[in-house]
């Protein structure tokens, strides 16, 4: 039982890095309708701004918060620059493009930046909690992903521009009919997303470490969150990151020959399961439709 | 006149859909545009909108549109009821709503317009909280009605508001148009295959034939002569 609540607890940890990817991970399917490849480069790269700045002897909150901003920044032109000329390009040549991001952006940092591997701070430090199950900072990542799940929820249901970007994502050409500009929404969902996939980077990097190549792994254990929770549906994608991470964990410790090199594999093939029964994820939405 | 078109073509990539179209609406007119099924009606309505390359003129109180983007277009007062009525199925009525109003900012207003559009469709005050997608036809184009003047339009675009509907809900719809008509003073281009329903909506005519406009008359002409009505509107 002990053990049992200790790898819960390790799973959780691990899994909140998951659901922040995953929840950015979703932001930008709900704009553009496919993934982003570059999406975890585009967070480890806001990371490494992060510690460019603190480096320099910016305290670390204005690091952050500049981090965020110019991550926001550089998403929408990222959409506007490099996506929306490839727009109504085949679905395989946007993909050409994405990974050009990928390689630009990975590579760039370990020019910048080198590819040794960088410790990166955090502010909540590492005490132990509830009889050291967690620390402090995994605690914080934890209650940052919820907070942020939160706010894009409120964001989404609650406000006019919300809901504006709900409708230029589900219809585009209704939403031109009544005068959604479809494209900026496009480009804040970029913005968005990248300023989410900052606050995960700056979250994640303190657990392993700064480097240019830190987010691959993380990234496809983000997809694999956000394809299990479903990709419409923010709330399914943490959730889902939560329990990739959770059964992960789980799957090293209690079944027998999968210890830890086979673990990510059974996760993966446990969300292949599930999706051949819920193809739309654990909580993805169905359309209900009459004609 | 507040939309004058005149020397309309209209493409679909190497296809030319309407060939040198004019015709005109002044404020607060209803007018229809009457055809076979690709005889054009529809691209005339999504030439307006921006929605289909074209080359030609296109005036909305004097100013040049043709060309000019749908959004840009919508914040000129012109409300366009698609074909398929273009609901958000997975938003809920009232979200629906909303967004025809997204161009707007008085957001008093908008409270007491949703409300007033619950007046003219009370259906849908019934069915505020659920998703549009679960609406029948007949009340999915109410709500596709209802979100086009929540705009508050000085021109409403309609393609088949007809379309699937029975016979009943049709008469009722059309009742309500002709209202909204009356009371707030917008104007109406309709596009109709019920030839007969429109005639009576509208007091002017044109008759589209293979992307060329062939007649151009008032309505109690085009309704009462008999072999245009046999040759084109099939009644």
């Amino acid at each position: 039982m002990e053990l049992l609540l200790q790898q819960v607890m390790a799973g959780l940890a691990n899994g909140a890095i998951y659901a922040c990817m995953a929840l950015s991970v979703v932001m930008i399917f709900q704009a553009i309708d496919h993934l982003n490849f570059a999406q975890g480069e585009m967070a480890m790269f806001s990371t490494f701004i992060a510690w460019q700045l603190i480096a320099w002897g910016t305290p670390y909150w204005l690091a952050f918060a500049a981090s965020i901003v110019l991550s926001f920044v550089a998403g929408v032109l990222i959409d506007r620059v490099l996506f929306r000329p490839v727009q109504k390009a085949p679905i395989l040549s946007q993909l050409v493009a994405f990974i050009a991001l990928f390689s630009i952006l990975n590579s760039s940092a370990g020019q910048i930046w080198d590819y040794t591997i960088k410790t990166f701070p955090t502010p909540f430090g590492h005490t132990p909690l509830l009889g050291s199950l967690v620390d402090t900072h995994e605690a914080a990542m934890i209650g940052v992903t919820l907070l942020l799940l939160v706010l894009l929820y409120a964001f989404f249901r609650g406000t006019r521009l919300g809901l504006a970007m709900r409708a230029a994502a589900a219809n585009p050409e209704s939403a031109r009919l009544v005068g959604v500009r479809v494209g900026w929404m496009t480009a804040l969902g970029w913005g968005m997303a990248a300023a989410i996939g900052a606050v995960a980077g700056m979250l994640i990097a303190p657990v392993v470490f700064l480097e240019p190549n830190m987010m691959i792994g993380v990234l496809l254990y983000g997809f694999a969150g956000a394809v299990l929770g479903g990709l419409s549906s923010p709330a399914g994608a943490v959730i889902g990151g939560f329990a990739v991470g959770v059964l992960e964990n789980l799957a090293g410790t209690f079944i027998p020959y999968v210890g830890q090199e086979l673990k990510l594999s059974l996760a993966l093939i446990m969300i292949v399961i599930v999706l051949m029964f819920r193809p739309s994820g654990l909580f993805g939405r169905s359309v209900v439709s009459r004609v | 006149m507040m939309l004058e078109v005149s020397g309309l073509n209209a493409f679909y990539g190497q296809n030319q859909a309407l060939y040198d179209v004019g015709f005109s609406l002044g404020e607060g007119q209803v007018r229809t545009l009457l055809g076979a099924n690709g005889a054009g009606k529809t691209t005339v309505l999504r030439s307006i909108c921006g929605m289909v390359r074209v080359a030609g003129d296109i005036r909305f109180d004097g100013k040049s549109i043709a060309g000019w983007a749908t959004e840009d277009v919508v914040r000129l007062g012109v409300a366009h009821v698609p074909e398929g009525r273009g609901t958000f199925v997975r938003l809920t009525v009232e979200e629906n709503l909303q967004l025809g109003a997204i161009t707007r900012k008085d957001k008093r207003e908008i409270a007491a317009d949703i409300e007033h559009v619950y007046v003219n469709f009370p259906r849908l005050k019934e069915r505020r909280t659920q998703q549009a997608g679960t609406l029948s036809g007949g009340e999915q184009q109410m709500l596709a009605v209802g979100r086009a003047l929540m705009l508050r339009p000085r021109l409403l675009l309609l393609d088949e508001p007809s379309f699937g509907l029975a016979p009943l809900i049709v008469e009722e719809l059309f009742a309500i148009l002709r209202r909204i008509n009356e009371e707030t003073g917008v104007a109406m281009l309709v596009v109709e295959q019920n030839a007969a329903l429109a005639l009576e909506l509208a007091e002017h005519a044109y008759l589209l034939e293979t992307g060329r406009v062939v007649m151009d008359a008032p309505a109690d002409v085009v309704g009462a002569d008999e072999s245009i009505r046999r040759s084109y509107l099939g009644y």
